[in-house]
């Protein structure tokens, strides 16, 4: 009996959990990497509360950005390192929906975690419990996106030694935007003006990303393949 | 001999590696009930043979059909039919051998725990059923992925070195495994080093540099 392809994506989905689990120095790492920097900023600037409410919506989303950054290196790499990803090539269930359930699967792992654990960060940095909702919002869009991004990325450097350095410089500067519009949300959250314009914006590219990513992290795995 | 549509056919298939033209000009046609072994030495595509026939390496020039139509016009029914064993086991090692399974025929068909059970049973590695594939020896995840094949119920083999790694017991048991597939009406293309010592008839193709 065939497997429809909603199965199929769970099951990758239930996979790809499963693995990150049993490895949960890995599922951490990016965690305590997100902690840690936005701890030492306060340690290392002594500033007062108030001023560090002012840098807080950076170093928040910079934090973020990196400690996903830190992950998507191993979202297909030890898959094609150990052949796995052949199988799941040649599973009949078309390599577009495998990208889409690993993707979706490492933004629950890194993503939806750092954005649970925001909120902690976010009143160490003296961020007020009003900006929580805007702040957790456009970091799971902003997060998602990264993720999309970072699959495309990652599928054109699994075949390279040092493929997370290139992978950096691929995906970091198309994070730009998620940087600055992220923050900008988080800041006016804050200083509890209208958030809309930037939390639009950092929606439409995680629609814009979500929608065209999942082809083009296909093509470039594809070419990896062979 | 059956019919050439049944089968899968290799129609003059060019390869480049960067430089070297590793494929030049392979044509083959494996009908159901036939069993093809490819030797030659190392570094004379043999690999690569199987990986364009299962559609991870688009050839050059040339095309590779099953039952008629391209590969490529039709890759989920023919990887739906297809079950490909590279030279890696391709095992995670966090998961048991049970896992493993679950997680690469759960892709291709619904199976149950039972079935893939039967599986290692048969590629005899039972007792690995619930053990992390890093702790298993090479010749024990050879078995898992032989089982794998076996559990996907494929009407197309392409085994790359299903001998490797293994004893005495586990050769004759490769062996058994292809001949029972053949009988049934399967076909199987193995890579391999060494004589295939079958009870069925086999054909061979020897690539060479």
């Amino acid at each position: 009996m065939t497997v429809g392809a909603w199965e199929a994506f769970f099951l990758v989905i239930h996979r790809e959990l499963c693995l990150s689990f049993r490895r949960p120095e890995q599922l951490f790492q990016p965690l305590v990497f997100f902690l840690i920097v936005t701890t030492l900023f306060p340690l290392g600037l002594s500033l007062q509360l108030s001023a560090l409410r002012d840098i807080a919506p950076g170093v928040l989303w910079v934090a973020a950005l990196l400690s996903s950054l830190l992950s998507l290196d191993s979202l297909f790499k030890s898959d094609a390192d150990d052949g796995t990803l052949e199988q799941l090539a040649l599973s009949g269930q078309g390599l577009t929906l495998i990208v889409v359930a690993k993707t979706c699967a490492h933004w629950l792992v890194t993503g939806l975690a750092l954005v649970i654990v925001s909120p902690v960060v976010a009143t160490a940095l003296g961020i007020p419990t009003s900006a929580f909702a805007t702040m957790m919002l456009s970091l799971a869009l902003g997060t998602l996106t990264l993720s999309w991004l970072g699959a495309i990325g990652a599928g054109l450097t699994i075949g390279l030694r040092r493929g997370n350095v290139l992978l950096s410089l691929i995906v970091l500067p198309l994070a730009t935007p998620l940087l600055i519009f992220g923050a900008a949300a988080t800041d006016r959250a804050i200083s509890e003006a209208s958030t809309a314009g930037a939390v639009y914006f950092l929606a439409a590219l995680c629609v814009f990303t979500c929608t065209l990513a999942p082809w083009a992290a296909t093509a470039a795995l594809r070419i990896t393949l062979e | 001999m059956s019919n050439a549509l049944d089968g899968l056919k290799v129609d003059k298939v060019h390869v480049w590696r960067g430089d070297r033209h590793v494929l030049q000009g392979v044509s083959i046609e494996v009908h159901p009930r036939d069993l093809l072994h490819v030797s030659g030495p190392n570094g004379t595509g043999k690999t690569t043979l199987l990986r364009v026939m299962s559609g991870l390496l688009r050839p050059e020039q040339g095309s590779v059909s099953w039952r008629g139509q391209s590969i490529v016009t039709q890759r989920t029914e023919y990887q739906a039919a297809l079950a490909y064993a590279a030279h890696e086991p391709a095992l995670k090692g966090d998961l048991t051998a049970l896992e493993n399974l679950h997680f690469s025929v759960g892709l291709k068909r619904r199976t149950t725990a039972a079935e893939l059970r039967a599986a290692l049973d048969r590629a005899g590695v039972a007792a690995c059923a619930e053990l992390p594939a890093r702790v298993l020896s090479a010749g024990q995840r050879r078995r898992v992925s032989l089982a794998r094949v076996l559990a996907m119920r494929a009407s197309v083999w392409l085994l790359d070195e299903p001998y490797a790694n293994l004893d005495a017991a586990g050769s004759e048991m490769v062996s058994e495994l292809l001949q029972a597939h053949v009988a049934e009406g399967g076909l199987a293309l193995v890579v391999a080093h060494r004589d295939l010592a079958l009870r069925c008839p086999v054909r061979r193709l020897e690539l060479n540099s």
